[in-house]
C-alpha cells in the first residue's frame, strides 16, 4: 500500500505545481507569445546591494550600477529591449528587468505597492495617478511619441483599404480597452473623425458596432490581426513597424485625424536603485538612446 | 428495485466516527488543517474586508457592464455544464465499465486540458477553430466563424472544465458495484433501466461532485475566454473578464466585482453541498 501511496503524493506535488505555473501565466500582462512580459524580479532587486550611487556629472556618460526594474508600456517592448542590451553591455554588472503590459495595468500595480525603478507610460493619463499617489520621485519627463495606424491581414479578408473602410458592417475590429493608451486614443481619433462631414457624425458609432475584442494591451490587438482572426486593429505606428511584414499591411490614418502620443517617463519611489533609474532616464533622453527610439518608428519628444 | 439500491452499502456513506474516548489526541492533524483552512480563508476575508470598506462598492455594482457579465456567466457556464453532462457521462460510463484498447490514453487525453495554461488553451482553440485554423476552411462553407462569439465562450469553458467532470463522473461510477447491476438485469431490467434506476443513483455523488467543479471552473474561466472569444460587453465578457476591466480603471471597482462572483459561487456551493447531502442521506 506504500508505493502507491507516495506515488499519488508526488503526483499531486506535481499537478499543484504546474497549477501554481498556470495561474501566474494566466494573469494580467502575459497573454499571447508575442507580448512576453517579464515579471519584476522583485527579490533580486531588493537583495542587491545598490549602495553605489552614479557620480555627478563629471563621467561622460551616465554610469548605471546593480539591478533595475522598468515598468513600461507594451508598444516599448522591441525599443526598450535593444536599449536594455545597449546598457547592460556598456555597464557590465548591470541587470535591467523589463516588465511590460498596457499601462493602465502597469499603474495599478504601481498604485498597489508594486516594486520598480522607473514608469515609462504610454500616455500621461496613466501617469498622472501614480504622480498624484506620490509615488513619483521629480517630474516626468516626455522621453518620445507616437502615433496611431490601422493594421490588417495581409491577405485583407475585410477588404480595408482605407480609414472609410472601418466602418463596413460586418468587419470584425479589434481594438485596445478605452483604459489602455492606444485603445482611448483609438477612440479619440474616431471622434476626430466622426467630427469630420466627409465621414459623418455616426462614423464612430459604426465603427464601434465591428468590435469584437477589448485586449487588454497593443501587443494583443497586432496578435489577433497576425493570426488573421481579426480584419482591422488600431495599433501605434512602432508596432505596425515592429510587425512580421508578410502577416500584416498598415494603413495610415491622415495627420488631422490621428493622435500624437507622448510617452512619459518617472523614478518611481518604490524601487531600490533611485541613482539607477535617474541614469536610465538620461541615457533613455541622450542621443544614443533616442536614436534607438527613432530606429523603431517613435517620433522624437517635443524640444524643451 | 428500492429495496436493492437501499440494501447496497454505498462507499461513500460516512461511518460514524468512533466515540471521543477512544480516540487518541492528534494535534498535528489538526495543526497542519488549520494552517491550510487559515490560508484559504485571509484572502478571502481580505478581499471582502478591502472591498466593502471603500466608497465606490456600490456605484461599482451599478455598472450596466455587471449585469450583462452576470447574464453571460450565468447562462455560458450552465450550458457548458449541461454540454459536459450531456457528453461526459456517457464517456465516463464507458471508461468505467468496458475494456477497449487505448483507454488508458484516452484517460490522459481527458486530463490534458487540466495541465494546459488557460491562455495556451486559448491559442489552441484559435489554432483550431480560428478563420485561419485547422477547420476554418470547413467551418466557413457551413457559414460558421466561431472566434468573437459566445459560441466561444462556451467552448472555452467547456474545453478547460470538463476534465472535472468526467473525473467525478468516472469514479462515481467506478464505485458502482457491478454486482448491483447483474442483480438488476437477473430481475428483468433492460439496459437503460438498470443505468436509469441503479448505476445513476448510486453514482449521483460523484456526478454531483464532478458537475460542481466543471461548473466552478467553467465560471473562473479567463485566458482562454479572453484569447478565444474576446471581451465584449453582452457578448464575450464574463465576470472574470469584467473584473480585468474594471481593474483597469479602479481596483476597487475590481474588488466590489470580485466579491459579487464569490458571494454568487460561495451561494452555489451551499446549496449543491445541500442537495448532496440529502442524497447521501437517502
Amino acid at each position: 500500500m506504500k508505493r502507491p501511496l507516495s506515488l499519488a503524493l508526488i503526483l499531486i506535488l506535481a499537478l499543484a505545481l504546474v497549477a501554481c505555473g498556470s495561474l501566474t501565466s494566466a494573469g494580467a500582462g502575459t497573454t499571447t507569445a508575442v507580448s512576453t512580459a517579464e515579471s519584476p524580479d522583485a527579490s533580486s532587486t531588493m537583495a542587491s546591494p545598490t549602495g553605489e550611487a552614479s557620480p555627478g556629472g563629471a563621467a561622460t556618460a551616465p554610469k548605471i550600477n546593480g539591478n533595475l526594474t522598468i515598468f513600461a508600456a507594451a508598444s516599448l517592448t522591441e525599443a526598450f529591449t535593444e536599449l536594455k542590451s545597449e546598457i547592460e553591455a556598456a555597464n557590465p554588472g548591470t541587470k535591467i528587468t523589463l516588465n511590460f503590459a498596457g499601462s493602465s495595468a502597469l499603474r495599478t500595480q504601481l498604485l498597489q505597492g508594486a516594486q520598480a525603478d522607473a514608469f515609462a507610460s504610454a500616455d500621461t493619463v496613466n501617469m498622472a495617478p501614480v504622480v498624484q499617489a506620490g509615488d513619483v520621485s521629480g517630474e516626468p519627463s516626455i522621453f518620445a511619441q507616437n502615433r496611431l495606424v490601422i493594421v490588417v491581414p495581409a491577405n485583407n479578408p475585410g477588404h480595408v483599404n482605407s480609414v472609410k473602410d472601418l466602418a463596413n458592417s460586418g468587419l470584425k475590429l479589434v481594438l485596445a480597452q478605452e483604459q489602455v493608451p492606444v485603445g482611448n486614443y483609438a477612440r479619440e481619433s474616431l471622434d476626430k473623425l466622426s467630427a469630420d462631414p466627409t465621414y459623418g457624425s455616426d462614423f464612430k458609432a459604426k465603427v464601434l458596432a465591428n468590435l469584437a475584442s477589448n485586449e487588454l494591451n497593443v501587443k494583443d490587438v497586432l496578435a489577433k490581426v497576425q493570426l488573421g482572426e481579426a480584419d482591422a486593429g488600431i495599433v501605434y505606428a512602432t508596432d505596425a513597424a515592429a510587425a512580421d511584414q508578410t502577416k500584416v499591411k498598415t494603413i495610415d490614418i491622415p495627420d488631422q485625424f490621428n493622435i500624437i502620443a507622448q510617452y512619459p517617463i518617472a523614478v518611481v519611489k518604490s524601487g531600490a536603485n533611485p541613482d539607477g533609474a535617474k541614469a536610465f532616464i538620461d541615457e533613455l533622453l541622450s542621443p544614443a538612446g533616442q536614436s534607438i527610439m527613432a530606429k523603431y518608428g517613435f517620433i522624437a519628444p517635443p524640444a524643451h | 428495485m428500492r429495496e436493492v439500491l437501499e440494501s447496497v452499502p454505498s462507499r461513500l456513506d460516512a461511518a460514524p466516527p468512533h466515540p471521543a474516548s477512544r480516540r487518541r489526541p492528534q494535534p498535528l492533524p489538526w495543526l497542519a488543517g488549520a494552517l491550510l483552512l487559515l490560508f484559504l480563508v485571509i484572502p478571502v476575508v481580505a478581499l471582502l474586508w478591502k472591498a466593502g470598506g471603500s466608497a465606490q462598492f456600490w456605484p461599482a455594482l451599478r455598472q450596466p457592464l455587471v449585469v450583462h457579465a452576470l447574464r453571460l456567466t450565468a447562462l455560458t457556464s450552465l450550458i457548458s455544464l449541461g454540454v459536459a453532462l450531456l457528453f461526459g457521462t456517457p464517456l465516463a460510463w464507458l471508461m468505467a465499465r468496458r475494456d477497449f484498447p487505448g483507454r488508458g490514453l484516452i484517460e490522459i487525453v481527458i486530463d490534458l486540458p487540466l495541465v494546459l495554461p488557460p491562455v495556451v488553451a486559448g491559442v489552441a482553440l484559435l489554432m483550431a477553430f480560428g478563420r485561419n485554423g485547422l477547420l476554418g476552411h470547413e467551418l466557413r462553407l457551413l457559414g460558421l466563424e466561431i472566434p468573437f462569439t459566445t459560441t466561444a465562450v462556451v467552448m472555452a469553458q467547456l474545453f478547460v472544465s470538463v476534465p472535472f467532470y468526467v473525473r467525478g463522473a468516472l469514479l462515481g461510477f467506478r464505485l458502482v458495484s457491478q454486482d448491483v447491476e447483474e442483480a438488476a438485469a437477473i430481475d428483468g431490467a433492460s439496459g437503460w433501466q438498470t443505468f436509469r434506476h441503479v448505476t445513476l443513483p448510486l453514482a449521483l455523488p460523484g456526478i454531483i461532485s464532478g458537475g460542481i467543479l466543471c461548473w466552478a471552473r467553467a465560471v473562473s474561466e479567463f485566458g482562454a475566454t479572453l484569447m478565444f472569444a474576446g471581451n465584449i460587453t453582452g457578448r464575450t465578457q464574463t465576470m472574470p473578464l469584467a473584473i480585468m476591466t474594471a481593474m483597469e480603471t479602479d481596483l476597487n471597482s475590481a474588488l466590489a466585482l470580485a466579491v459579487l462572483l464569490v458571494i454568487a459561487a460561495a451561494l452555489v456551493l451551499v446549496v449543491s453541498r445541500f442537495f448532496t447531502a440529502e442524497r447521501l442521506q437517502r
